[in-house]
């Protein structure tokens, strides 16, 4: 046994280094919050959600659909005054007005669908922003039936009006508010449904370049060594910030060439999706302006340059290949973490402390630029470019600052210099 | 270091021997400017090593004792990637050629360098480091891992370059190397010059056949 001990410690040492522990730590604390923030959703879907409604209509089938509306959700507003209902149900935190418009029970009777106008606000266009209108609509058609059995109960009604509408009594009419904007005839789910397909396109841009450049700097800095190429280079007349811009150019290149490969058949995917999804934001006034291409793109190429940098600024410590690889991992994680964040959830819903995490990654802007842009939200936006245009001068100055120093030549540490740089 | 004096004259082939971890390679990492001096000067044709560093890489060629090239390149290739770094144009093919003749890769030069043995490689970038006549070479264990042709081959051409006025610091283990191509030595021990001369001179002072025995009877006192 002692052979086979001997052995197996030595690969455990080998294996079991800082560089290859800390993106398993990154990735558990990563799924820890993604649980906690999942968590929180989930007690959002089973809680009731917080409505006001507004009765116009004082018939019977009208009150029996508010009291069975009022009897699955907390109602925050009970009145007459739409403008005032959905400032209380915002101020509350709700998910939506609900309106029950004179002549509901007359429409019925009528054979028309009687309609619920719904008022609906929007908080985030995160998927799990949406929970809780998705558990709203899910009421309403709950709502619908009881209303359904309720005509059918009644010899009265059920004399009057005809199948087709005493199985679907009611139709929606929907309106949503969302960041000062109102949008007639869409709701909440679709809009989120809608930006994730058509902004999907910027995260994807930067995760496929963090993944292919940011490898590539990381892996040159360790082929360097490994290969014992750096010394050399090193001692060439060339400024110190000119090999730093060298190795980051010829990355973003190749990554951002590599990156519109895949976009080529990433976008025929994504155009055949928004075909069959049938809906164009640019219909309710919602798009991109000049400008905001220009501050999209503004902030894509500071986030590549920013990311590079610290590749390249990681890079320094890679000791050879294997090594390098390993050191990869945190900044495709770094890419990961907003892409996936905010498929979930809206920056402007998420708490202060992981907002705070998310603003600090300079990947996160330029993949929610795209959807603070469409609703004019530019605050954020430009805070963000400063944000990368710092980032990415801070890291481009560390990285020519580390390829002067002694440790890009001898080593990680201070003590080693004389056991590595003597001989 | 702990103190590492000497002097080197335009032409001269300087030799640094020593123990292992006596500061050799050290002391030649700060002359070609990869490590910074922390204390002390140094100054290599008049242009100060800390303050003038740009300058002096312009003047000056360094051979790493584990040097590589890069493997997906030609042997050529290689060596245009290294001239552009002193010139533009013509003068960059007639640098190449110079740099290809000095190699002796004949048609090999064409092949990328991972096809190359280590000899190969070693005659790749020794003429890597001679081939724009830099004012200072500096090369660390000069024919590490070469067989004794190639060995000769690259002394000869070593000593041809100072007839162009190109000064070498070389460093070295093999003992008839340094006796047989340098005109002065140093000797490092623990950070320290502790002998320096020419081989006639250190041989005659310590009463030795070669400059092996030169080096035991130092580094044993």
């Amino acid at each position: 046994m002692r052979p086979l001990g001997n052995m197996l410690g030595k690969e455990i040492r080998e294996l079991l280094t800082p560089a290859t522990v800390l993106p398993i730590v990154i990735l558990a604390v990563l799924f820890g919050s993604l649980g906690g923030i999942i968590g929180d959703v989930e007690d959002e879907a089973t809680r009731p959600p917080i409505i006001g409604i507004v009765q116009q209509d004082g018939s019977e089938l009208a009150s029996y659909t508010a009291l069975a509306l009022a009897t699955t959700s907390e109602v925050v507003y009970n009145g007459t005054d739409i403008d005032e209902g959905v400032d209380k149900v915002a101020a509350a935190g709700g998910t939506a007005l609900l309106v029950i418009p004179e002549g509901f029970e007359e429409d019925i009777l009528s054979n028309r669908s009687g309609t619920i106008e719904v008022y609906w606000i929007m908080k985030g266009t995160g998927v799990l922003d949406t929970i809780s209108s998705a558990s709203l609509d899910g009421l309403l058609g709950v709502t619908d039936k009881m209303l359904s059995m309720y005509i059918l109960e009644n010899e009265d009604m059920r004399a009057s009006v005809n199948v087709t509408t005493a199985l679907n009594p009611t139709i929606k009419n929907e309106t949503t508010t969302f960041k000062g904007q109102t949008l007639e005839g869409i709701s909440p789910s679709s809009i989120s449904a809608t930006l994730s397909s058509q902004n999907m396109v910027v995260p994807l841009i930067v995760l496929m370049v963090v993944i292919m450049s940011g490898s590539t700097v990381i892996a040159s800095m360790g082929l360097e060594k490994e290969n014992k190429t750096l010394e050399t280079l090193l001692t060439m007349p060339v400024k110190r910030s000119h090999i730093v811009i060298g190795k980051l150019g010829g990355a973003a290149v190749v990554g951002l060439l590599m990156a519109f490969i895949y976009m080529l058949g990433m976008s025929s995917y994504q155009n055949s999706l928004q075909r069959s999804a049938g809906l164009n934001l640019s219909d309710y006034g919602i798009g991109l302006e000049t400008l905001d291409f220009v501050l999209v793109g503004l902030s894509l190429f500071l986030a590549v340059v920013a990311g590079l940098g610290l590749c390249l600024v990681i890079g320094v410590f890679a000791r050879d290949y294997k090594t390098a690889q390993s050191l990869t991992m945190p900044i495709v994680f770094l890419a990961m973490i907003p892409m996936f964040v905010l498929m979930m959830k809206d920056f402007a819903t998420l708490p202060g402390a992981v907002q705070a995490g998310l603003f600090a990654i300079p990947f996160t802007h330029p993949m929610m630029a795209m959807n603070n842009l469409m609703f004019g939200d530019y605050t954020l936006v430009v805070a963000g470019i400063v944000y990368e245009a710092v980032f990415a001068t801070a890291m481009m100055v560390m990285a020519v600052v580390l390829f002067k120093k002694d440790i890009l030549v001898t080593g990680r540490k201070k003590r080693e210099r004389k056991k590595n740089g003597a001989s | 270091m702990k103190g590492v004096t000497f002097s080197v004259e335009q032409g001269e082939v300087f030799g640094l021997i020593g123990p292992n971890g006596a500061g050799k390679t050290t002391t030649m990492r700060m002359l070609s400017t990869l490590l910074q001096v922390s204390s002390g000067s140094a100054s290599i044709f008049g242009k100060d090593l800390t303050t003038e560093t740009d300058e002096v890489r312009k003047i000056i060629s360094y051979l790493p004792e584990e040097a590589g090239a890069y493997k997906n390149l030609t042997g050529r290739r290689y060596l245009e990637f290294i001239a552009r770094f002193f010139c533009q144009g013509e003068e960059v093919h007639k640098m190449v050629e110079y740099g290809i003749s000095l190699s002796n890769l004949a048609d090999r030069i064409d092949d990328k360098v991972e096809t190359y043995s280590k000899g190969m490689t070693r005659r790749l970038l020794v003429s890597r480091a001679l081939m724009f006549k830099p004012r200072l070479a500096i090369l660390d264990e000069l024919t590490s891992g070469l067989d004794v042709i190639s060995a000769q081959h690259v002394r000869r051409t070593v000593r041809e370059t100072t007839n162009d006025g190109t000064t070498i610091i070389v460093s070295s283990h093999n003992m008839l190397e340094v006796e047989l191509i340098c005109d002065r030595l140093a000797l490092i021990a623990d950070g320290r010059v502790v002998e320096l001369g020419t081989p006639a001179e250190l041989k005659d002072k310590y009463g030795a056949d070669n400059i092996e025995e030169v080096f035991v009877k130092v580094v044993s006192a």
